[in-house]
């Protein structure tokens, strides 16, 4: 879908903070606070904007740790409709939370989300290695996380402003 | 007994005046919970390429001096920089000079070119060292007063009438500290026929460069006749958020740059060999985080020069630059009072326009190289102020006596 060089600006000031009022957001893309409420309608009505999830540092919380694992599942495509099937099939489970189908040694990446190891073992034996055309899979458990989505975890005081109050 | 130093210390360095910016910095400093609006640099840190290239030439032990002028490396990429960019065409071998920070390239300048009662012409409202640096350098600073009726833009008449036989040069700063207002080809156009005609050297500073908002930015050394009576000043500072580095590089003719190169080479020897390694990564590689940067500030500007204006804050939009230059005057506040009392009341910091020179006065300095959150709230709070102001200035009859 072709956007107006607006539309393009609105949905750039909104991916970078998408708490800024609209009216803010309309003095800053030069056009009408009508013209931002509709374009993100608009978007929203499109899933060109998806949802607006909050980013959480859940290893800071006390009790609230979870366990998240990589899985390289190898798959057999199916004749007329390849990978999609079997990846809209996994992509179903609460537990995955993200998909995305890999070029090199396997087929698709999973990341799937438990309380414990124990749930993520159960979910990879009980549920995806048994789905038919799943032919491997390789768990890799996360030991830490140090960037997601583009933000730094724990990156101290590297974005503290060090700047003087007053410069020429 | 207290030693009395006065007869030691040079007649011109005791005429400099310290910067009014200073006074307003000790002030700000002290307090706690200031949104500063006065910040003359990048809110962005160094692009972590950049950075790291500068790391590892540390760890492969780049340590040494380098060639006055700079490396020749980082020469032949500022050229490419310069014709492609802005389609100025120089020779790496003899016209280039890195320096530290386009500062010392001014200092360059004007040493190389004045001698003592030399003039030169300073469009204000201008960064606060253009002027000593005439003086330091036996010169004559004369100011030419630009007016907010015509956006700040200095034109071929005024330049005009400042002229005497004396005059050497002038110094042009577009897009413009602290106004943000930027010459187009048109605007320079209108100024190379009176700066022919006196046969006056022309001081560039395009450190904004990279920080036009309409693409229109003109180098003045691109303007037909200009090349060969142009200085050019810029620097990694701004654009490239580099400010603490300071490097910055100058492009002249080559018999300018062969005698700014002997005062460069006695004064400084050359920048540091690890930042030059710094900045040929800048050069080579983060030209799109430039990009994101410039649409950044693009943004919040037209979030602020919509927003002052709303607050009765009337102000031109800035063509380039970080800054805002709203007039205060419906406040009935001089500039020094305005940011004074707004620090203290409100604890907005901004820099009062009379810093800059007289034609400065009636105006405030704002930055907007700051977050959005930080802006909205400094907004805000001069929103406030003014109305807190209004309602002292224009209470009741009876208030009014008691007040007078």
């Amino acid at each position: 879908m072709l956007l107006s060089s607006v539309e393009l600006e609105i949905l750039k000031i909104i991916e970078e903070n998408h708490k800024l009022p609209i009216e803010s957001i309309a003095l800053m893309a030069m056009c009408s606070e009508d013209t931002v409420k509709k374009t993100i309608e608009k978007l929203e009505d499109e899933k060109i904007i998806i949802s607006y999830p909050t980013l959480i540092n859940w290893s800071k919380v006390e009790g609230q740790d979870s366990v998240i694992a990589m899985i390289d599942v190898k798959v057999t495509p199916k004749r007329d409709v390849g990978f999609n099937e079997v990846a809209e099939r996994i992509s179903r489970f609460p537990e995955v939370s993200s998909l995305y189908l890999m070029s090199g040694a396997y087929d698709l990446s999973v990341t799937v989300e438990g309380k414990n190891m124990n749930q993520i073992a159960s979910f990879v034996s009980e549920k995806l290695s048994t789905i038919e055309n799943v032919v491997s899979t390789t768990t890799h458990f996360m030991l830490k996380k140090f960037k997601h989505d583009g933000v730094i975890f724990n990156s101290g005081n590297d974005d503290k402003d060090r700047r003087m109050v007053v410069t020429p | 007994m207290k030693h009395a130093y006065d007869h030691y210390l040079s007649q011109t360095a005791k005429e400099l005046q310290p910067s009014g910016i200073r006074k307003f910095f000790d002030l700000a400093a002290t307090m706690e919970g200031v949104i500063s609006l006065g910040v003359g640099e990048p809110d962005f840190i160094t692009p972590w390429s950049i950075r790291e290239a500068t790391i590892l030439s540390l760890e492969q032990g780049y340590t040494s001096y380098t060639a006055n002028a700079g490396l020749l490396e980082l020469r032949e990429e500022i050229t490419n920089y310069l014709a492609t960019r802005f389609g100025v065409q120089y020779d790496p071998n003899n016209q280039i000079i890195v320096t530290i920070g386009a500062s010392q390239a001014i200092d360059l300048a004007f040493r190389a070119i004045l001698n003592q009662g030399d003039e030169v012409l300073i469009v204000e409202p201008a960064f606060v060292s253009y002027a000593p640096l005439v003086a330091i350098a036996g010169g004559k600073p004369i100011p030419v007063s630009t007016s907010a009726a015509n956006g700040f833009k200095v034109t071929a008449e005024q330049i005009e009438a400042a002229i005497t036989e004396k005059t050497k040069a002038i110094l042009i700063c577009s897009p413009n500290n602290p106004t943000g207002s930027m010459l187009t080809k048109d605007d320079l156009m209108e100024l190379t026929t009176v700066i022919n005609k006196h046969d006056l050297l022309v001081v560039s500073d395009e450190i904004y460069a990279e920080l036009s908002y309409n693409g229109d930015f003109c180098s003045v050394a691109a303007m037909e006749g200009m090349y060969e009576r142009t200085i050019l000043i810029n620097g990694f500072s701004k654009g490239f958020a580099m400010t603490g580095w300071r490097l910055g590089f100058l492009a002249a003719p080559k018999e300018i740059a062969a005698c700014m190169l002997k005062i460069h080479q006695y004064t400084t020897m050359c920048a540091p060999i690890m930042l030059q390694r710094g900045a040929l990564e800048a050069l080579r590689n983060t030209y799109h985080e430039v990009e994101s940067m410039r649409n950044s500030y693009r943004r919040r500007r037209n979030y602020m020069v919509q927003t002052l204006n709303q607050l009765g804050l009337e102000c031109h939009t800035p063509g380039g630059a970080f800054y805002v230059f709203p007039s205060i005057r419906s406040t009935g506040l001089s500039s020094e009072q305005f940011a004074e009392e707004l620090l203290v009341q409100e604890k907005v910091a901004v820099v009062p326009g009379h810093v800059f020179g007289e034609s400065g006065e009636g105006y405030i300095r704002c930055s907007y190289a700051t977050s959005m959150e930080q802006l909205q709230e400094a907004m805000r709070r001069i929103k406030h102020f003014i109305e807190t102001r209004k309602k002292v200035l224009c209470p009741t009859a009876a208030q009014s006596t008691i007040q007078s």
